[in-house]
């Protein structure tokens, strides 16, 4: 089991999630974060004084997957998720011990 | 003269002392004031005609009331122009809590409760004060001082006779009881606009007892001054014209900023530390709101329904001028025009033709809206660059805009729409030695208002400094005032 983090354009939250969805990949969840990485921040202006906002706004996907699927979920969040212009985000994979589904107590895989 | 015998008296016992002679009737009156229009075409007819009113509209009244002009016909409530104060006056209160968004879309999002309460809360505080004695001591009469008011009308009394309905006083045909809500409005927007200086630092408790304070001490002997047939206005020594509060309102709030936000000092961690708005649709709201409101604020400061549509125009047109006027630098000099510039440009033109709203053309009123704009423009500018820590631009916005108006209005005053019936005195001004002669009364009553209103405002924030302390701790600002002053958050999204 992996668990899937991608930080990605809040824009482009709806095409990941459909696409997941159609690829039968079921279940994430969704943060807005605020970051920054090479793409820096962005300058701002308001009544003529500006102000440098050093983390922007992005969307943080969540999704838990089994070993098999961690090919498949990638490919298709780096192709919904990319736009060619710096800021697209990154996505990283890490593993996972344990799952407990709260509702019927189910373990392991089974819980995905 | 008679700036000391008070309209209120007539206003108190409608029925004594109103000359029989003044039978000269209000239809023939009112007929007068018909359009504009015709006035801009016969320039002749226009000397007694709509502009008479016009005049009138600035809160003059009280003051004519005072002198008892022969010439003016005595009031008979008139259901139009009592209606048009009464619209006024709603739309004037709904001008606070537009302020209060205003203000708060600029803060940060842990203050944004307490920045609005500092307006709203006005609304309660100087509601009641305005009722108790804050009128009485504006345009009574009873001190017998140009300077101050009386004590004759605390809770209203006798204000529009036993039925509320009846004329304030001569040559104006509006009840007595309207035109005391409509100044009760203007009364507690203007040290809500002193905020502005003091956001996301000052103690709840200060700032309770100095808008209590500021209003008693320096709103009502200012109003009493200007409008109220005292010192500054058309019948006193100076003979300066106000049409709606370019120096009662904006004049000494911006002043009054400026010197509160020296005393209190800048907020924490300032400027390293400042943030952007923190929610400019708040920003946008607000100034939309104000300007709905300033309809009120200017055109019905006409005080005769038939004409009013003239300080309408003004008004509006002077606040898309100015609109207009900020963007476009902004657009020349950074390269994008903001939302947050057009909000600010609406303030600053509606702000400057205020005092200019009824003595001017369409052409003057352009030139003020942009003559503001670009003034407050450059005062921002300047404010950044000596670090100075107006925090919403109070002074910058107010204090400006309205010193640019009350100083374009000497200049620019048409002396058609300044008849002597309702400002002998300016008018007097103007007849001896025109508009020149009306900018040096004019620049001599700002700098009364000035002296008057910072040296009052330091001397009540010292006085509230020493019992209550003016500041909230560093830790406090820290933790954002909405929860340390009020006990609420603005925004909790994890409560569901």
């Amino acid at each position: 089991m992996k668990l899937i983090t991608a930080v990605i354009r809040p824009s482009r939250l709806d095409e990941v999630k459909t696409a997941l969805v159609d690829a039968s990949i079921i279940g994430m969840t969704v943060s807005e974060v605020r970051g920054f990485g090479r793409q820096k921040g962005q300058v701002e202006r308001y009544r003529g004084s500006e102000f440098t906002v050093d983390f922007l706004p992005k969307a943080k996907i969540d999704v838990l997957v089994g070993d098999h699927q961690v090919e498949t979920a990638l490919s298709i969040i780096e192709s919904a998720a990319r736009s060619g212009d710096i800021g697209d985000g990154k996505v990283f994979v890490t593993p996972v011990e344990q799952v407990v589904r709260v509702r019927t107590g189910e373990r392991g895989s089974e819980a995905i | 003269m008679s700036l000391q015998s008070s309209f209120s008296t007539r206003v108190r016992r409608p029925s004594v002392g109103f000359p029989p002679s003044a039978i000269q009737t209000v239809a023939n009156w009112r007929q007068k004031q018909f359009g504009l229009l015709q006035a801009l075409r016969n320039t002749s007819t226009m000397q007694r005609s709509g502009v008479m009113l016009l005049a009138a509209g600035a809160g003059l009244l009280p003051m004519m009331a005072g002198a008892a002009n022969a010439a003016l016909a005595p009031g008979k409530t008139d259901g139009a122009d009592t209606l048009l104060m009464l619209i006024g006056s709603a739309l004037v209160l709904l001008m606070t809590p537009g302020l209060a968004f205003f203000y708060g879309g600029f803060t940060r999002a842990k203050n944004v409760l307490n920045t609005m309460m500092m307006s709203f809360f006005l609304m309660g505080l100087i509601g009641v004060v305005w009722v108790v004695i804050g009128y009485s001591l504006s345009f009574d009469s009873g001190f017998k001082s140009p300077f101050i008011g009386g004590l004759g009308q605390m809770w209203l009394n006798g204000v529009g006779g036993e039925l509320g309905d009846a004329a304030l006083a001569p040559g104006f045909n509006i009840s007595a009881s309207s035109f005391a809500l409509f100044q009760g409005m203007f009364a507690i927007i203007t040290p809500a606009l002193i905020s502005g200086a003091l956001v996301e630092r000052i103690n709840f408790k200060a700032w309770f007892w100095f808008s209590l304070l500021w209003s008693l001490f320096i709103y009502c002997p200012m109003a009493k001054m200007v409008w109220g047939g005292g010192y500054i206005g058309p019948f006193g020594e100076i003979g300066a014209i106000d049409f709606a509060g370019g120096t009662v309102v904006h004049i000494a709030a911006g002043v009054a900023a400026l010197v509160s936000a020296a005393i209190v000092g800048p907020r924490t961690g300032w400027p390293s530390g400042k943030r952007p708005p923190h929610n400019v649709p708040f920003i946008l709201l607000g100034a939309g709101l104000l300007w709905f409101g300033w309809f009120g604020f200017n055109g019905a400061s006409y005080f005769a329904a038939k004409g009013a549509g003239f300080s309408f125009v003004a008004t509006t047109f002077s606040a898309s001028a100015a609109l207009l006027t900020w963007c476009l630098i902004e657009w020349f000099r950074d390269g994008k025009p903001t939302a947050v510039g057009a909000a600010t440009g609406v303030v600053a033109g509606l702000v400057g033709i205020t005092p200019a709203a009824g003595f001017v053309y369409l052409p003057q009123a352009f030139l003020i809206g942009v003559a503001a704009s670009a003034a407050c423009y450059i005062a921002v500018q300047v404010k950044m660059g000596i670090k100075f820590d107006d925090s919403l631009d109070a002074f910058a916005v107010h204090g400006v805009g309205g010193t640019v108006g009350a100083l374009l209005t000497g200049l620019l005053a048409v002396p058609a729409l300044v008849p002597a019936d309702y400002f002998p005195k300016s008018a007097e001004i103007l007849a001896r030695s025109g508009n020149l002669g009306l900018f040096v009364a004019h620049i001599k009553a700002v700098l009364i208002s000035y002296g008057f209103v910072g040296i009052g405002t330091a001397i009540i924030l010292w006085i509230v400094g020493a019992v209550v302390g003016l500041r909230v701790t560093p830790q406090e600002e820290e933790r954002g005032l909405d929860f340390v002053s009020h006990g609420e958050e603005g925004y909790e999204p994890m409560t569901y």
